[in-house]
C-alpha cells in the first residue's frame, strides 16, 4: 500500500486527527505519501478536552494544537473551513464543500461525534446552545451578556463544565440530569452525593432525577425558561445542551460503509472499515471492534496510531481500551478506572466517605484481593497509583490505600512497588519500564527530560506526579548522589534553613553558620551565596522571631547585596539609580512634579519603568539620603526596586473609567501593592490587577496576577516575563476582595517558605512535587494544615511593615554609610562620570582606561565577560 | 553595632611606599562590609575586616568593569581564604593576595593593612 505515489485524505481535524499525522509524520509517512486534510472547522486541531479554560482566559490560539510549521514542514495539504460533502468509494475520490475533489489511496474518518440534543419543543430556539467548539463557545459567552441565568441540560463531564463556564460568565447556573444522580457513567450513587454536595455548595443548583419536557420561549421566540417532567417550571435565560454526544457517521452511511445499530462506522481491530479495506475511521466516529464507540481522547489516540502503524505496514491492533478518567470538574477532582461499578460480580467494595468534605473513594476489590477499579470524588491524589495497580493485587491491604493521611495507619504506597509494565501514562500508553529506562539509560534525571524522552505525562499531564516520584527513586536507586545544599557553607536547602531560622528563632547568620553549616564552613565569614539568602530569610521572619526589622540593623547590614546595603540599585559605573514606590501606579500631579525637581536638581536620567513607576538614574552614593530627604518629604517611600522583594503592582484603569471595566482593578492593585511592599522574598514579586478579561495590566505574565469577573476576581500565578516567558496558571476564580487577600497571604507565603533561593514562581510552580495541584492543595484546600500559621505570618509583615528609607535617614548611624570614601566623606568618586545623549545624561563608558590596573594585557583575551 | 570598646580609639593604616597612612577609625569597620578610601596618589582602596578582626585591604577598582566598586561586594571564605565578591558581576578576590578566583590571570594590587 505503501507506493510512492500514493495519496492518503484525513477527513476531519480534530485532536484524533491531529495525533494520526503526527503519527504519519513520526513514521515518515508524510514524506513517501501526499498527505490532504479536509476540516470542517474554521481553525486547525484544538485541545477540546481543555475547551471550557477558554473561560479562565485563554485563547484559542493557545488551545490550537498545531501549528503552520508542523504542516509546513511535513509537507501537509490542509484545508480549514472545507469539509467533505461525499465520498466515492468507486472512483476512489472524496468531494469537499468547495468543489474541491481529491482522489485517495487510503481515506481515513476522523469526523468526531455532534453533540445530541433531545427532540423537546423549542430545542432550536434563540438562547439555546451546545458546547462542543470554540464557536459554540464564543456565541455562548455573546449571548450571556445579555443573560442572568443559564441552564444546562446534562450532568455528565461535559454538563458539569459547561455550567462551571456559565458561573465563570457569571451567570446563576443550574444543572438538569435526567439520571439520579451527576456523573451517572463515571461515578455511583455515593461519589455521585458527595460530588452533587461540594457542587452545590459553589452555588450552583443541581435538579437529578428530571427530563427536559419543553424550553418555554417568549414572544420574541428567545428562550425564558424551560418545563421540566416533574411538572415544574425553570426560568432561564439560555440552555445549553451537553447531554451526550453521537457519532458523526453520516457521511460513511451515504457512501455504504456499514455503521452500528446505535451508531458509529464499524472497523476491525486494525480500524478498518469492515465494508472497504482502504478506508479506516478513528476516534469518536467509530465503532471499535469491541462493539463501543469511546469518547475519550486517549482511545483515539491509540486508534490513530494504531492506523499509521498499518498504513507502514507495521503490526498495530486496537481491540478495547480503559475508560479511566481523571477530571478536574469545578474544582473538584473526580476519577474512576478500570472496573469502577463492579460489573464483574462476585467482587467486594471497599468504600470511605466523608460527606462533611466531600470525600468518596472507593474500590472495588476481587476475592483473590486483585484491584478491579475504583471511583475517587473530592481527591484524585492516588488515581496515579491505583490505576497502575489496576489488574494486580497490591501489596498493601485496600482500605489503607483510600484512608486519608493521619487516619489510622497512612500509608504512602509509592509507584517503586508497581511492575515495570504497569503503564504508568494511560494517554500515551507508556510503562513504568521504559522510564526507568529513560534515566538509567538515557541519562534523563528531571521530569521535562524524561517527557520529552518518552513522551509520558505530555497530554492530560495527570500521571506527571508520579513521574516525579519514579526519576527520583531510579535515581537515588543508581546512587547518584546530588548535593542539594545551598552552597559550600551550608548543606541544607534554601527551603531547610527557612525551617531552622523560624522553629529555633535563629536571627543571626553567624549563629546559623557556626551551628548548623557545614562542618568546615563554621567560624569562617559564610560567601556570597548564603548570606544574602540567610539575610532575606531573616528579614522575611523577622517579626515572628524577633529580628531587627530593618535590613540594615545590626549583623543584617553585613549581608546585604549591594543593593540592599544601600537601598538602591547599582548600575555599571558604580552609580545607583532610585525608584520610589508608586502603587497601582497611579499618582498625583503634584508628585509627579516633585520627582521632575529632584531629579533636575541633581542632574539624573529618569525612565518610566515596566511596573508604572519612575526611575532615576546616576545618583551616588553620597546623593542618596539627600534625594530621599526630599522624596519621603513629598510624601514618598522606598519602592524596594533594589530588593528580592514585591516590586510594583500594575494595574490598568479599571472600572472608574473604562467603559469594559467590571471591577475597580486601581484600587485593588493600591491595596495589594502596600499590603506586600516591603516583604522579602527568594526572588523579586512582581503583580499586576486587571480590571477585566481583556487583561490590558498584562496580570497572566506575574507572579500573582488578578484579573476582575464580573463575579469578583480570578487569580493567577507563577506567570513570567523575561527570557523564560510562562503563563501564570489560575489559581482560584470569582474570589470576595477578602477571599482574594488571604489566599495570596498563603501563596506567597508557602512561597517564601518553599522556594530555593532565586527561583521565582514560575520556576518554583514547575519544580516542587505536585506542582499547580499540590500548591492549590495546600493554599486553597489546607490540605497540610498550615494556612493558619501563613497568615499570621503575613500579618505580622503586614503590622510591623516601615518605610526603609524614612527610618534609615533618622538612624545617623546608618546614614554615616552613604559616603564615597570613608576618608573623604564630601569627596565623590571621581570614576563616577556622565556624558550627555538625547537631552539626558548617560555613564562615561571609558572607564576601562582609566586608573590602575594590574593585568591590562592579559585581560584582552577575556573580553567576552 | 557590635563594638568592643578597647577597639574604638584605633586606627586603620594602610602601607604606601613610604609610609603608613591613616584611613578611618577601627571601628567604623563593620565584619563582612567594606569602606573605600582615597589614597593621596588619586587611587581608591576598598578596606575590610572578618569576624576574627583581621584586616585586608584591596584596590577598589573592579577591573571587569572599570567601576569603584569592591569595597561594595559580600565577603566570605572560600576553602579557608577570605575573598570579596564583585557586586557586579560577582567575580570573587582573594582578600590577602588580590587573586581572582574566577579567572586565574587577573589579580587586583593588595595592601598591607593594620591597626594602631
Amino acid at each position: 500500500m505503501s507506493t510512492d505515489t500514493s495519496t492518503i485524505v484525513l477527513i476531519g481535524h480534530g485532536m484524533v486527527g491531529q495525533r494520526f499525522l503526527e503519527a504519519l509524520a513520526e513514521r515518515g509517512l508524510t514524506g513517501t505519501h501526499r498527505v490532504v486534510v479536509l476540516c470542517e472547522e474554521p481553525r486547525p486541531a484544538y485541545d477540546r478536552v481543555q475547551l471550557t479554560s477558554y473561560f479562565s482566559g485563554r485563547t484559542p490560539e493557545e488551545l490550537s494544537l498545531t501549528d503552520a510549521a508542523f504542516v509546513e514542514e511535513h509537507g501537509i495539504e490542509l484545508y480549514v473551513g472545507d469539509p467533505a460533502v461525499a465520498v466515492d468509494r468507486e472512483a476512489r475520490e472524496v468531494t469537499a464543500r468547495s468543489g474541491l475533489v481529491v482522489g485517495y489511496d487510503v481515506l481515513v474518518l476522523a469526523t468526531g461525534s455532534y453533540p445530541f440534543v433531545p427532540p423537546v419543543p423549542n430545542k432550536d430556539a434563540e438562547g439555546c446552545f451546545v458546547y462542543r467548539t470554540i464557536e459554540d463557545l464564543l456565541a455562548i459567552e455573546e449571548y450571556a451578556r445579555r443573560s442572568t441565568t443559564g441552564a444546562v441540560v446534562g450532568g455528565g463531564l461535559l454538563g458539569l463544565e459547561a455550567a462551571g463556564a456559565l458561573r465563570g460568565l457569571g451567570l446563576t447556573s443550574h444543572i438538569v440530569e435526567f439520571a439520579p444522580r451527576l456523573m451517572p457513567v463515571q461515578v455511583d450513587e455515593g461519589g455521585g452525593a458527595a460530588l452533587l454536595r461540594t457542587i452545590e455548595e459553589m452555588g450552583l443548583s443541581v435538579h437529578t432525577g428530571v427530563g427536559t419536557q419543553e424550553i418555554v420561549v417568549g414572544d420574541d421566540g428567545a428562550v425564558t425558561g424551560m418545563r421540566l417532567s416533574d411538572g415544574s417550571e425553570l426560568s432561564t435565560d439560555l440552555v445549553v445542551f451537553s447531554a451526550g454526544v453521537r457519532p458523526r457517521d453520516q457521511l460513511a452511511r451515504e457512501c455504504g460503509l456499514s455503521v452500528g445499530e446505535r451508531g458509529g462506522i464499524a472497523v476491525d481491530e486494525q480500524c478498518r472499515t469492515v465494508s472497504d479495506p482502504r478506508v479506516f475511521a478513528i476516534g469518536e466516529c467509530a465503532l471499535a471492534a469491541d462493539g463501543r464507540v469511546y469518547g475519550l481522547v486517549a482511545p483515539g489516540y491509540e486508534q490513530a496510531e494504531t492506523v499509521a502503524a498499518t498504513i507502514a505496514e507495521d503490526e498495530s491492533s486496537f481491540t478495547g481500551a480503559d475508560l479511566s478518567t481523571k477530571l478536574k470538574l469545578l474544582g473538584v477532582d473526580v476519577a474512576s478506572f478500570g472496573d469502577a461499578h463492579g460489573t464483574a460480580g462476585d467482587c467486594l467494595d471497599v468504600v470511605y466517605s466523608d460527606s462533611r468534605s466531600g470525600l468518596y473513594k472507593k474500590l472495588v476489590i476481587g476475592r483473590d484481593g486483585t484491584l478491579l477499579g475504583g471511583i475517587l470524588v473530592g481527591d484524585a491524589e492516588a488515581y496515579g497509583t491505583l490505576k497502575a495497580f489496576t489488574g494486580s493485587v497490591p501489596p498493601v491491604s485496600p482500605e489503607s490505600l483510600v484512608l486519608p493521611a493521619g487516619a489510622g495507619a497512612p500509608v504512602q504506597l509509592g509507584p517503586s512497588a508497581l511492575p515495570d509494565d504497569a503503564i504508568i501514562c494511560s494517554c500515551n500508553n507508556v510503562r513504568k519500564g521504559t522510564i526507568r529506562e529513560a534515566v538509567t539509560e538515557h541519562h534523563c534525571t528531571t521530569v521535562p527530560e524524561v517527557k520529552k524522552c518518552t513522551k509520558a505525562g505530555t497530554t492530560c499531564g495527570s500521571c506527571v506526579k508520579v513521574l516525579g516520584q519514579l526519576i527520583n527513586a531510579e535515581l537515588e536507586a543508581s546512587g547518584v548522589e546530588v548535593d542539594k545544599g545551598l552552597c559550600g557553607c551550608f548543606s541544607q536547602t534554601r527551603e531547610e534553613l527557612y525551617e531552622i531560622v523560624l522553629a529555633l528563632r535563629v536571627t543571626s547568620y553567624r549563629e546559623l553558620l557556626d551551628r548548623h553549616g557545614r562542618e568546615d564552613a563554621r567560624g569562617g565569614d559564610g560567601c556570597e551565596v548564603c548570606k544574602p539568602t540567610v539575610g532575606s530569610i531573616i528579614a522575611s521572619l523577622a517579626p515572628t522571631i524577633g529580628a531587627g526589622t530593618h535590613v540594615l540593623d545590626g549583623e543584617q547590614a553585613a549581608l546585604q547585596d549591594t543593593n540592599d546595603h544601600f537601598l538602591a540599585n547599582l548600575q555599571k559605573n558604580g552609580s545607583y539609580s532610585v525608584v520610589p514606590r508608586i502603587p497601582g501606579g497611579e499618582i498625583a500631579p503634584e508628585k509627579l512634579i516633585v520627582i521632575g525637581e529632584i531629579a533636575r536638581d541633581f542632574g539624573l536620567y529618569t525612565k518610566i519603568t515596566g511596573g508604572q513607576r519612575i526611575d532615576m538614574f546616576g545618583a551616588r552614593v553620597e546623593q542618596l539620603p539627600v534625594i530621599w530627604a526630599r522624596l519621603v518629604d513629598a510624601g514618598f517611600e522606598s519602592g524596594h526596586a533594589y530588593g528580592k522583594s514585591l516590586r510594583t503592582v500594575k494595574s490598568c484603569v479599571g472600572q472608574t473609567w473604562c467603559r469594559y471595566g467590571v471591577q475597580d482593578s486601581v484600587r485593588m492593585a493600591i491595596d495589594l501593592e502596600l499590603r506586600y511592599r516591603g516583604l522579602r522574598s527568594p526572588h523579586k514579586l512582581k503583580s499586576a490587577v486587571s480590571g477585566c478579561q481583556r487583561e490590558c495590566a498584562e496580570a497572566q505574565s506575574k507572579d500573582f496576577g488578578v484579573i476582575a469577573t464580573a463575579g469578583g476576581w480570578n487569580l493567577y500565578v507563577g506567570g513570567n516575563g523575561g527570557a523564560t516567558p510562562r503563563h501564570a496558571d489560575l489559581l482560584a476564580q470569582d474570589l470576595s476582595d477578602a477571599e482574594l487577600i488571604r489566599l495570596i497571604d498563603r501563596f506567597l507565603m508557602f512561597y517564601i517558605r518553599t522556594a530555593d533561593r532565586l527561583e521565582r514562581t514560575s520556576v518554583w510552580l514547575d519544580r516542587v512535587p505536585g506542582g499547580l495541584d499540590h500548591v492549590r492543595d495546600v493554599v486553597v484546600h489546607d490540605s497540610l494544615g498550615i494556612c493558619d500559621e501563613l497568615e499570621s505570618l503575613m500579618a505580622a509583615h503586614v503590622a510591623h511593615y516601615r518605610d526603609e528609607w524614612a527610618e534609615t535617614l533618622d538612624d545617623p548611624e546608618k546614614l554615616a554609610r552613604f559616603v564615597s570614601f570613608v576618608n573623604a566623606p564630601d569627596t565623590p568618586d571621581p570614576v563616577v562620570a556622565f556624558v550627555p545623549e538625547r537631552d539626558q545624561i548617560k555613564p562615561d563608558l571609558p572607564l576601562l582606561h582609566i586608573g590602575l590596573r594590574p593585568a591590562d594585557d592579559l585581560l584582552e583575551g577575556t573580553a567576552t565577560r | 553595632m557590635t563594638l568592643t570598646l578597647e577597639t574604638t580609639d584605633l586606627k586603620v593604616q594602610l602601607r604606601l611606599t613610604d609610609a603608613w597612612f591613616t584611613v578611618c577609625d577601627l571601628s567604623t569597620l563593620l565584619p563582612g562590609r567594606g569602606v573605600a578610601a582615597l589614597l593621596p596618589d588619586g587611587s581608591q582602596v576598598a578596606v575590610f575586616t572578618d569576624r576574627t578582626g583581621r584586616l585586608y585591604a584591596i584596590d577598589n577598582r573592579d577591573p571587569f568593569t572599570g567601576a569603584a566598586v569592591l569595597s561594595r561586594g559580600l565577603t566570605g571564605t572560600h576553602q579557608g581564604h577570605p575573598f570579596v565578591a564583585s557586586p557586579l558581576l560577582k567575580q570573587r578576590f582573594d582578600l590577602e593576595s588580590g587573586q581572582c578566583l574566577d579567572d586565574e590571570t587577573v589579580r587586583v594590587t593588595t595592601y598591607e593593612a593594620k591597626a594602631a
